[in-house]
């Protein structure tokens, strides 16, 4: 997703793009999570700045392509299932409010309004309308193809070329070099070893996630709904962590759980515990969904630095080479700020955003 | 007794009661676990009009074989060494973390599917067979268009109204038994249609005289289509499927020897029951989120059946489409091998000897089948854009050709994820291979975490667990 968005931006900044990818197109951990374009779980800083960003542009898009990319605006709500949960909750609204976000406290008649079908006797919630969602697989197809790119799936890149000096001159690939001046990082959770490859180290690590999809039902979720609890968890450095239920429809039927998170590298094996503790809390927060089937469950890993934030610009250590990686568990959503973000650097404008937060080269310094 | 390890055999057809009758001969308790009421599977489940009619050699063999198995099979449960448990609908099997290497294998309870249980094991033996393959064409989604196995079903209810015109259609040995057993039942068969040219096989002499029961068993299906005046159309295909309602008919044409429609050979039979098949794939998810490995489409396995996970055997069309013979040759070893393992022995092959020389033979019987009966090499030029392919969730053969040519799909999960092809109800099971045919990539198997679909209550449930190991991975949830 990260690398279509940077194609279609850095397309209509007037630059010539190549596409390079191993696989197919959502290949990676972009066809394995889910489209939600969040602001609600976002604490006041650097990451709310870029979903705020991000968010404005997926509209913006939407009006071109939204229905091909499955575009829906319909709102987050996040719910208490404690009067101290609530306290928190309305805590982080007002911050948020502070930063650009529209969040309405809602409870009683109106929440139940919002959701008809949650668990009875909730203490309350507050409503996000910004938060909205798109199918990644189609909205990285269609952002590749609206820009118009050379697409090269099925090539892998096996080394950085670069001139005495250091400087960026291409890639090399199992099939042949490919010269460019500037070269972007978009390799998600494998974005470690493309920096790697251009001698510029970058600490991307996966994040394991589970998701759980039902048999297709009529509209009974009609927001992307989630305890308070969570929050906590997202900004959590422990990989030890409670459950917290996710629960959306979408407009082709199915419903989604989601998403779990451990940190236990590449595992791809299916863990019956994992999936039991996604369907416990969304059973909790809707009870109608005891008798409805999951068909099937997905799992991904999601790309994370150290301090949780992307690493999004100009690498100082090797020259052309920018980064657009690391966005953990809000990929999709942030695409389209760091495309934006990215397409600036690249033709030498002033960002819209400051990147010092995101700058790749931060782990470096820590580490020394 | 009680202390004796346990097997659970999941699947009662030839493969999992061979299996389960041989292992409890040897010393172990089996759970058998089937999703039917009755033992049987594919093969001895069907009524077998065909059998009834005319009783010919070669199946009147596996008839006797089929009897030998199920009194063996009630003695066994009589004595207590055999726990069958009908109607139980596998969703997952668990394998414990850690050394105990134990198993739980979790079912869902009769037709409704909803009640849950838990059977606990030593070692699993996977004998969950196969399921039938089917290519569109255009009107395929018809009423009154059934598959193969869905014909030999209506022999079986009340469903049969003698009069009534079928045609039989597809590829592959199965269409023979199936148009037998429709004529004897009193239906009139229009014609066989088969893609494939049979007669090619007869020259692979090899393989065929090692196997003189298979060929009794064939020109015994022959023989009856004789007396029934069946006519067989080879290198023939069905191009589309005609009917308001329902079926009312259908073309057939030619095939050249590219495996393209002869233009000008196009002719229509009238008929209200088309039974189409392109042979059998193999069932593989509960093998595939244990985590055995795969060989393309089929279960992995070692001489003795095992898998590339401890403790998990594998026996019948699981492993490989070959047939009922097969199936009962690789149970019966399957069965012997789990129950020295598991008793602390290391098993012997020279006791199931004769199994094991029949297993080859069969194998390359099999494998010569495979060979000749094919699919029209171009059979996806046939199906229009408008045509269905996913039936759940209602993609069109446009929609997937769209997604390979405009959106750089190449490979089966992308064009999924980029039209919805195959995320419905059935999960790929049935389009799959139609969808990889019109894409123009190869078939693979899909990771299917669920082999059946289970209520999310079900699975909410805290089941207890066997050790403390089992939650070394704390998690949570999360928005995204
Ligand atoms: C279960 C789950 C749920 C999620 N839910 C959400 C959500 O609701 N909202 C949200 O915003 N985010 C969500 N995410 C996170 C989101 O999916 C990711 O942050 C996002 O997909 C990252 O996109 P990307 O383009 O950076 O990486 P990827 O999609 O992984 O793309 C990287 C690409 O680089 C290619 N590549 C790697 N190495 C090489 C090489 N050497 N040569 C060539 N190509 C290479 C790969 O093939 C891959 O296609 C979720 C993640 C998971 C796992
Ligand atoms: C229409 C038709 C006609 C045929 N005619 C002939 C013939 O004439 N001669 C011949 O040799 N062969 C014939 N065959 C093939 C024969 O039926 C198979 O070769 C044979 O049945 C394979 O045996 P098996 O034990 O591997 O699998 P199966 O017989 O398919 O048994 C598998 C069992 O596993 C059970 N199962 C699968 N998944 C689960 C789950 N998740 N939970 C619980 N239970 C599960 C199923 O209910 C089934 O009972 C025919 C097949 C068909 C479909």
């Amino acid at each position: 997703m990260t690398g279509a968005a940077c194609a279609l931006f850095a397309a209509r900044a007037g630059l010539d793009v190549v596409v390079v990818d191993r696989g197919p197109v959502a290949g990676g951990t972009t066809g394995a999570g889910e489209g939600n374009v969040l602001v609600s779980d976002k604490e006041p800083g650097p990451e709310l700045d870029l979903a705020l960003l991000s968010n404005r542009l997926w509209s913006e898009l939407a009006e071109e392509f939204g229905e091909f990319i499955e575009y829906e605006a319909k709102g987050g709500v996040v719910v208490a299932t404690s009067p101290g949960g609530l306290a928190a909750l309305e805590r982080l609204a007002v911050e948020q409010r502070a930063a650009g976000v529209v969040a309405e406290r809602v409870d009683g008649d109106t929440l139940y309004g919002l959701e008809p079908h949650l668990a009875p006797g909730l203490p309350g919630a507050v409503h996000y309308p910004q938060d909205s969602q798109v199918m990644p697989a189609l909205a990285a197809a269609h952002l590749v193809r609206a820009a118009g790119a050379r697409l090269l799936t099925g090539r892998t890149v096996t080394d950085v070329l670069r001139t005495p000096g250091g400087a960026v001159l291409g890639v090399r690939t199992d099939r042949g070099d490919i010269h460019a001046p500037a070269l972007v990082n978009a390799a998600g959770t494998w974005g470690g070893e493309i920096a790697a490859l251009a001698g510029a180290p970058l600490p991307v690590l996966p994040r394991r996630g589970f998701v759980l999809v039902t048999e297709p039902l009529p509209r009974m979720v009609h927001h992307k709904v989630y305890a308070a609890d969570y929050v906590a968890d997202v900004a959590s450095d422990s990989a030890a962590l409670q459950t917290s239920p996710v629960v959306e429809g979408t407009a082709a039927g199915p419903v989604l759980i989601g998403a779990s998170r451990e940190r236990v590298g590449f595992d791809r094996s299916f863990s019956l515990p994992v999936l039991r503790a996604l369907a416990a809390g969304a059973t909790r927060l809707f009870p109608f969904l005891a008798d409805v089937r999951a068909l099937r469950s997905y799992v991904g890993f999601r790309p994370y630095l150290p301090d949780h934030l992307p690493a999004i610009g100009p690498d100082p250590r090797v020259p052309g080479l920018f980064h657009a990686c690391g966005h953990e568990g809000a990929g999709i959503g942030l695409s389209t700020g760091t495309g934006h973000l990215i397409a600036q650097a690249l033709t030498a404008k002033t960002p819209d955003l400051d990147l010092a937060p995101f700058r790749p080269d931060r782990f470096a310094e820590e580490a020394a | 007794m009680t202390d004796r390890p346990r097997l659970a055999v999941i699947g009662a057809g030839p493969a999992g009661l061979a299996a389960t009758v041989a292992a409890a001969a040897h010393g172990v308790r089996v759970t058998l676990i089937d999703a039917a009421a009755q033992a049987g599977g594919q093969f001895y489940r069907q009524p077998a009009a065909a059998l009834r009619a005319g009783r010919p050699q070669a199946l009147h063999h596996d008839w006797r074989t089929w009897q030998r198995l199920r009194r063996a099979l009630d003695a066994h449960v009589r004595a207590g060494a055999v726990a069958h448990l009908t109607d139980h609908h596998v969703w997952f099997v668990e394998r414990e973390s850690g050394e105990s290497g134990r198993f739980t294998v979790h079912a869902l309870l009769g037709p409704e599917e909803a009640d849950a249980v838990a059977v606990g094991a030593d070692a699993v033996l996977l004998a969950t067979g196969g399921y039938e393959k089917v290519l569109p064409f255009p009107c395929w989604t018809l009423p009154g268009v059934v598959t193969a196995g869905g014909a030999q079903a209506m022999l079986k209810g009340t469903l049969v109204v003698p009069g009534r015109t079928a045609v039989v259609a597809g590829t592959g040995p199965l269409l023979l038994p199936v148009a037998a057993g429709l004529a004897a039942a009193g239906v009139q068969v229009a014609a066989l249609v088969e893609s494939a040219a049979p007669r090619a096989f007869l020259r692979r002499t090899r393989a065929l005289a090692a196997q003189p029961g298979k060929v009794a068993e064939g020109a015994g299906y022959a023989a009856q289509l004789l007396r029934h005046r069946v006519r067989t159309l080879a290198r023939h295909t069905v191009v589309e499927a005609h009917g308001i309602d329902r079926l009312e008919a259908v073309t057939v044409a030619a095939l050249d020897g590219e495996g393209r429609v002869r233009v000008g050979t196009e002719r229509r039979i009238p008929c209200d029951t088309l039974a189409v098949g392109h042979g059998m794939l193999p069932h593989t998810d509960l093998a595939g989120t244990l985590g055995c490995r795969l060989d393309g489409l089929r279960v992995h396995v070692d001489d003795e059946q095992r898998t590339d996970v401890p403790g998990v055997w594998a026996a019948g069309e699981a492993t490989g489409i070959g047939g009922s013979a097969l199936a009962l040759a690789e149970g019966h070893i399957a069965g012997r091998s789990a129950a020295a393992r598991l008793t602390g022995s290391t098993p012997d092959p020279q006791e199931w000897a004769a199994a094991a020389k029949s297993r080859t033979g069969l194998r390359e019987f099999a494998a010569a089948i495979e060979s000749v009966y094919a699919p029209p090499a171009h059979w996806s030029e046939q199906v229009t854009d408008d045509t269905v392919v996913c039936r759940c969730e209602e993609v069109t053969a446009g929609t997937v050709r769209e997604a390979v040519a405009q959106l750089g799909a190449g490979d089966l999960r992308t064009v999924k994820l980029l039209t919805r092809a195959g995320m419905g109800w059935c999960q790929g099971r049935i389009c799959a291979p139609g969808v990889a045919g019109l894409a123009g990539c190869e078939l693979t198997a899909a990771r299917r975490p669920f082999a059946r679909p289970v209520p999310l209550g079900v699975l909410a449930e805290d089941h207890p667990q066997p050790t403390s190991r089992a939650h070394t991975h704390p998690t949570d949830g999360g928005p995204s």
